[in-house]
C-alpha cells in the first residue's frame, strides 16, 4: 500500500497534476461537490422529499440577496415551496447517482466486448462493430430519448416514478456502450500482436485469462480517460431527458427536472428557480470536462473521435 | 469504387430493415389499435371481429410484411391524435425541423473553420488561447440551458427577440418556409444560435487538431522548403486534408444535431419535428412514434451512407481497405 503511494507521487501524472492550476481547482471543486451530495441529509437544511417541511405559502421567493428574499431560504425557494438549495443538493445527489450507474454499466458491456471482439475478431467482432457504427450513427442522445420514451409508454407514466432510477442508468448505460467498445477495441488490436500475448499463449494461457489478465491492464489508462469523459455526458443525457419529462419526476427531481420545472416560471420573473440548477449542472459537467482534459493530456491515448 | 458502393448500399438497408423490425416492434406493444378506433363501449364479439378483419390475429411475421409492404408506400399508418396518416404530419413538419438544422449548421460552419484553422496556425495567440478555454465551457453547458438563457436576456429582458413559435411562414409547394421574411428569420435566430451552440465547440477543437496534425507531416514540410507563400501551404496543402476527417464527423454529428432539435425546439416550441415528437410521446401516439423513428432513421443512415461515399470518392484508400 505504502509502495504503490510512493510510485504515485512518483508518476508522471502527479507530477503533472501539481503543476496544473486548472486540474487541481477542478478536483477541488468536484470532490467538493460529491461530498456534499454523498452528505446531503446532513448538509442541506430542509428535506424536499418530506412533504411536511414545504408550505406552499413559501413559493417563489428569491434568494436572500434580493429584496423580497427571506433568510431561511438562502436560495428561495421553487413553485412548490420548496428550498432551492435543499431540492438542488438533493437533485444533485440523483444526477451523480444516475450519472455514476450509468457509466459503471456502460463502461462494463463496452469493455468486455471490445475486448472479446479486439481479441477473437472475425464474425463477432464485425457484429459488434457494426451494431457501434449503427448506435453511433443515430447518437447515443437519440437512442437514449427513443428507448425511454417506448419504456415510459409501456410502464404507464404513474409506476415508472418509483423505477425511475435504475431505469435512466439502464437506458443510459445501453445507449453508450459503443464508446467503450470501440476505444477498448483500438488498445486491444495494439496490444493483440506484442510478444508479451505471444509468450502468455505459447505458455497455454486460455483466451479468457490473457483477455482478462494480460490486455486488459493495458488498456486501463484509455478507460480511465473516457470514463471521465463519460461521466460528464451520463449526467449531461440524464439532465436532459429529464428536462424533456422523460426522466425523474418532479417529487423525486434531478437537476434536469429542477430546469425544467422552472422554465415555465422564468415568464413571471421567477428566474432563480431555473438558473441556480442550471449553474450547479454546468459546475458539475465543467469540473468532470475539466479533469478529463487533463487526463488526456496526460495519457494521450487514441480515443474514438466524434 | 462499384464494389464498394453496392457494400455500402446494403449495409444501408440492412440498417434500415433493423429499424423496420424496432419500430414494427414499439408499434405492437405501444397502444392498443381497437381501444383508439372503438372506444370502450363495444361487445367482446364485435372486437374479435375487427380484429380478425384489421388482421390483428394474424402471426406477427404476416403482420411485419404488411406493415414493411405499407411503409414502403409511404404508409406509416395514421396518427391518433391528428387523425391523418403520420407520414403526411411528417412531411409538414418537417420543414421546420430542416431549417432549424440548416441555419445551425451554416453558423457551424462559417465561424468553426476560420476560428478553427486559425487556433492551428497561430496555438499560442491570446484568441487561440480563449477559444480552446472557452470551447470546454461550451460543451458543459447543456443545449437546453443555452436556449433558456437566451429566452431569458433576449426575449424577456430586452424583449428583442420572440421566445416562441416560427413567425410569418410562407408557403412555396408544399414547403412552408420562414427564411423569406424578417418575422421569420427573427424568430428562427435564437433556436438555431442555441443549436449551433453544442456543435461550435467540438467543431473548432476537431478542426484546429486535425490541421495541427497535418501541419507537422512530412509533405508540408516540403510545401514550405519549397519556399510557397504561407497562404498557400496552409489553404491548398493543409487544409484540404483537414476537411478529411472533418466531413466524417460531419456525418456522424448530424444525428446527434437532430437529437438536439427535440431539446432546442421544446424550449421553444418550435413547430417541427422534435416539438412533435415530444407531444406524441405524451399522447402515446404510437403511430406517430414510429413513423418519427423511421423517418429519421431513413435520413441519417441515408447521409451517413452519402457521406461514406464521398469520402469514398474523395480518399481512395478507403474504398480498399473498406473503412478504417
Amino acid at each position: 500500500m505504502m509502495k504503490a503511494l510512493g510510485n504515485f507521487k512518483d508518476s508522471f501524472l502527479w507530477y503533472s497534476f501539481k503543476r496544473d492550476k486548472i486540474a487541481i481547482i477542478s478536483l477541488l471543486v468536484l470532490v467538493l461537490l460529491v461530498l456534499i451530495a454523498v452528505f446531503a441529509p446532513l448538509v442541506a437544511p430542509y428535506n424536499p422529499y418530506d412533504p411536511e417541511t414545504i408550505d406552499i405559502m413559501n413559493s417563489e421567493i428569491p434568494p436572500v440577496w434580493d429584496e423580497a428574499g427571506e433568510g431561511a431560504f438562502l436560495l428561495g425557494t421553487d413553485s412548490q415551496g420548496r428550498d432551492m438549495l435543499s431540492t438542488m443538493i438533493y437533485g444533485m445527489r440523483v444526477s451523480i447517482i444516475i450519472g455514476l450507474g450509468a457509466v459503471a454499466l456502460q463502461a462494463f458491456l463496452g469493455v468486455l466486448i471490445g475486448l472479446f471482439a479486439g481479441y477473437h475478431g472475425g464474425r463477432l467482432d464485425s457484429f459488434f462493430m457494426r451494431a457501434a457504427d449503427v448506435q453511433l450513427s443515430f447518437s447515443y442522445l437519440m437512442v437514449a430519448i427513443f428507448m425511454s420514451a417506448v419504456l415510459q409508454a409501456l410502464v404507464g407514466v404513474a409506476r415508472f416514478g418509483d423505477i425511475a432510477v435504475p431505469f435512466l442508468i439502464l437506458v443510459i448505460g445501453f445507449s453508450q456502450w459503443p464508446q467503450y467498445a470501440r476505444t477498448v477495441r483500438a488498445s486491444v488490436l495494439a496490444e493483440r500482436n506484442k510478444e508479451y500475448v505471444e509468450a502468455a499463449r505459447v505458455a497455454g494461457f486460455t483466451s479468457t485469462r490473457i483477455i482478462l489478465k494480460q490486455i486488459f491492464p493495458n488498456t486501463l489508462s484509455p478507460i480511465l480517460v473516457l470514463s471521465t469523459i463519460q461521466v460528464a455526458n451520463a449526467v449531461m443525457s440524464e439532465a436532459a431527458l429529464s428536462f424533456l419529462g422523460l426522466g425523474m419526476p418532479i417529487d423525486r427531481p434531478s437537476l434536469g427536472s429542477l430546469i425544467n420545472s422552472g422554465f415555465e416560471f422564468i415568464f413571471s420573473g421567477a428566474w432563480w428557480i431555473t438558473a441556480l440548477p442550471g449553474l450547479l449542472l454546468v459546475i458539475l459537467v465543467l469540473s468532470i470536462n475539466m479533469l478529463g482534459d487533463f487526463l488526456r493530456d496526460v495519457f494521450n491515448p487514441k480515443l474514438y473521435k466524434g | 469504387m462499384i464494389a464498394f458502393m453496392i457494400r455500402r448500399i446494403t449495409q444501408a438497408l440492412i440498417v434500415i430493415i433493423i429499424i423496420s423490425i424496432i419500430g414494427f416492434a414499439i408499434k405492437q406493444s405501444v397502444g392498443d389499435p381497437l381501444r383508439e378506433l372503438l372506444g370502450i363501449s363495444v361487445s367482446a364479439e364485435e372486437r374479435e371481429e375487427f380484429r380478425e378483419k384489421l388482421g390483428l390475429n394474424d402471426p406477427w411475421y404476416v403482420q411485419y410484411g404488411r406493415f414493411l409492404s405499407d411503409a414502403t408506400h409511404g404508409d406509416l399508418g395514421t396518427s391518433m391524435f391528428y387523425k391523418r396518416p403520420a407520414t403526411e404530419v411528417i412531411l409538414e413538419k418537417a420543414p421546420a425541423t430542416l431549417e432549424l438544422v440548416l441555419v445551425s449548421s451554416i453558423l457551424i460552419i462559417v465561424l468553426s473553420v476560420p476560428l478553427g484553422v486559425f487556433s492551428a496556425i497561430r496555438p499560442n495567440s491570446l484568441l487561440s488561447r480563449f477559444l480552446m478555454g472557452s470551447s470546454i465551457v461550451g460543451v458543459s453547458i447543456p443545449v437546453f440551458l443555452t436556449a433558456i438563457m437566451l429566452v431569458y436576456i433576449f426575449s424577456i429582458k430586452l424583449g428583442w427577440l420572440p421566445s416562441y413559435g416560427r413567425g410569418d411562414v410562407v408557403m412555396i409547394g408544399g414547403w412552408g418556409t420562414g427564411l423569406l421574411t424578417l418575422d421569420g428569420w427573427k424568430h428562427i435566430l435564437m433556436p438555431s444560435v442555441a443549436l449551433s451552440s453544442i456543435m461550435l465547440p467540438l467543431f473548432i477543437r476537431l478542426i484546429r487538431s486535425e490541421m495541427m496534425e497535418v501541419l507537422e507531416s512530412e509533405y508540408i514540410k516540403y510545401a514550405w522548403a519549397k519556399g510557397l507563400t504561407h497562404k498557400r501551404v496552409w489553404f491548398i496543402h493543409a487544409f484540404k486534408n483537414t476537411l478529411l476527417p472533418v466531413i466524417t464527423v460531419g456525418g456522424v454529428q448530424l444525428g446527434v444535431t437532430i437529437a438536439f432539435t427535440i431539446l432546442t425546439e421544446t424550449v421553444f416550441q418550435w413547430q417541427g419535428l422534435g416539438f412533435m415528437f415530444m407531444e406524441a410521446v405524451e399522447r402515446s401516439d404510437a403511430p406517430l412514434l414510429v413513423a418519427y423513428l423511421m423517418f429519421v432513421g431513413i435520413v441519417m443512415v441515408g447521409v451517413n451512407t452519402i457521406v461514406d461515399m464521398i469520402y469514398g470518392l474523395i480518399n481512395p484508400t478507403i474504398r480498399i481497405s473498406g473503412g478504417k
